[in-house]
């Protein structure tokens, strides 16, 4: 059955609803004026984020250095996780599955207040490594999944096989299985990677005062009113995150 | 008959793999199973009023917050959840289903992909902007004279609700995208060839065929939508505070941390029951 006239209409309006307003942020960081109304095209903005924003950066800098470190050893872990579940007992399979379900249904923001409630109740200071465990624990759950899901595709006989022609576990682990999950690997340190440079929730219960992030900072910003400098930075991130999207399309099944 | 037995050695029970997942366990025990547990039991315990607690048993976390005022703000939490929730769903069945039998598949996915992946608070910041008290639309009225002074579009519910909708709608559509695609397509032909009309395939054939897919669209909105902080908190008003602010706002401003705690494990009791509702009243439904 083709889709009927409705259907067309219902999805170019969503898509106009998804995209008109980021649209019309991404013009007006091009603004000459202040205010919101259009006085002509300058780029004052972005040479005020490029010269006079150093805080802006150094939030960036520490969003970039939690999303790398925590990304890795998520990926690492969620996929040594994805193995276990894909080769390992029934009865370890359905523990794994429930420790990783759980995190998955509850609010972000149950996460964030318990986590702040551990550290302190364990005199841990609040800075970029307390964000760093945080992040780790949210995104693990998905890079297993994304990482387990591209496992399923393939035929567990390729293992088998190579067992029978004498390699040992490691070399299968090596030769064989990294090599066939890896465009799941892949998918799952972007996925993990998007989540943590994204992430607003969580980090603001578990960030110290020095340790402010770049979506803590554009928080703090927009709260404070509308600006052409959170304008310019949107615009930046955008094209970020189009270029990502569109260079991992291939990779997309594995995520949804 | 020796390759037989190494085989099943690896790959059946006690093969050795399960040590490979025992740090993503161990890791999740001590940073989600613990702290998670540990709201819980500070729920019950006594607060100290520079922040933080007393190892002593109490219920004052709960009598706090056992008041009319509470009592709305987890009524509305509720409520607007599951209007975003079912919005979302009304928008995203129709999308996904155009979008799985379009020509230009891959490209509107990779436009739903987009607000996806790009980072909320953008979102947030681009309604403001727009429809904000020093936005676009008040300038613009501003300046043709059609107003005196700034309408107030946003801080209320609505608002709450609009950029709700807006965050999560791809979370609804990508289920339900995945759903639609993994019908066959004979199905739809086969029922018009039956003689069904249009609407009758829609409602009889495509929805109860995705219905899995509907339920984890809801739970995908509904949820993340219960425990919304940045929202409410930047185009809400007063009658829009939601339970994530009442959890920042004792955590910080009160300093009243076994309410926070307790108003947290209420949450967390409220998404486990929605769990329990949807997912497995779902599944028992199916089996029918």
């Amino acid at each position: 059955m083709k889709p009927g006239n409705l259907t067309r209409i219902i999805t170019i309006l969503a898509i106009l609803f998804f995209y008109l307003p980021i649209i019309v942020v991404i013009v007006f960081s091009f603004n000459s004026s202040k205010s919101p109304e259009w006085t002509g095209f300058s780029l004052r903005w972005y040479y005020q984020l490029f010269t006079s924003s150093g805080y802006i950066w150094r939030t960036f800098l520490n969003s970039i250095i939690v999303g790398v470190s925590s990304s890795i050893v998520s990926v690492v872990l969620g996929t040594l996780g994805a193995i276990s579940v894909y080769l390992g007992s029934k009865k370890f399979r359905k523990v794994m599955w429930t420790t990783t379900y759980i995190p998955f249904t509850i609010p972000d923001i149950i996460i964030g207040v318990s986590l702040l409630i551990f550290f302190t109740t364990l005199n841990v200071r609040l800075s970029l490594f307390t964000i760093f465990i945080a992040h780790v624990t949210f995104s693990m759950p998905y890079t297993m999944m994304i990482v387990l899901t591209r496992l399923h595709d393939f035929d567990k006989s390729i293992i088998e096989a190579a067992y029978d022609l004498g390699a040992t576990k490691s070399v299968a682990l090596r030769k064989v299985i990294v090599p066939v999950a890896m465009p799941g690997i892949i998918a799952a340190f972007f996925m993990a990677f998007t989540l943590s440079i994204d992430d607003f929730v969580i980090t603001f219960f578990v960030a110290g005062p020095s340790s402010t992030t770049l979506p803590l900072q554009i928080f703090s910003m927009v709260r404070f009113g509308i600006s052409p400098v959170i304008n310019a930075i949107s615009t930046l991130l955008l094209l970020g995150t189009i270029f990502m999207s569109v260079a991992l399309r291939r990779y997309v099944r594995y995520i949804i | 008959m020796t390759l037989k037995r190494k085989r099943s050695e690896v790959l059946s029970s006690g093969s050795g793999y399960e040590k490979y997942g025992s740090t993503y366990l161990i890791w999740l025990v001590i940073f989600f199973v613990i702290p998670v547990l540990v709201i819980l039991a500070y729920s019950f315990l006594t607060r100290d009023y520079q922040g933080g607690i007393i190892l002593k048993f109490s219920i004052q976390g709960y009598k706090d917050i056992f008041n009319l005022n509470y009592l709305t703000v987890f009524i509305r939490t509720v409520i607007i959840s599951f209007i975003s929730a079912a919005i979302c769903i009304l928008i995203a069945v129709p999308v996904s289903y155009y979008i799985v039998y379009s020509k230009f598949k891959n490209f509107l996915l990779l436009l739903v992909i987009i607000p996806f992946w790009t980072n909320s608070l953008i979102r947030i910041y681009a309604w403001i902007f727009i429809l904000g008290n020093n936005g676009l639309i008040n300038q613009l009225l501003l300046n043709l004279g059609i107003v005196n002074s700034y309408v107030k579009f946003i801080y209320n519910n609505a608002a709450v609700l609009l950029i709700l909708v807006y965050t999560y709608l791809p979370f609804a559509i990508l289920p339900l995208f995945s759903s639609i695609e993994r019908l066959e397509k004979q199905l739809f032909e086969a029922a018009m060839d039956l003689g069904c009309t249009k609407r009758q395939v829609f409602f009889r054939v495509l929805l109860p065929n995705i219905k899995q897919g509907i339920v984890s669209a809801f739970v995908f909105v509904f949820i993340p939508a219960l425990g919304t902080y940045a929202v409410p908190e930047l185009v809400g008003g007063k009658n829009s505070r939601l339970i994530g602010n009442e959890i920042a706002r004792q955590l910080t401003i009160a300093r009243n941390w076994p309410a926070a705690a307790a108003i947290s494990s209420i949450l967390l009791i409220l998404t486990i029951i929605a769990v329990i509702v949807f997912i497995y009243g779902g599944e028992k439904r199916e089996t029918r």
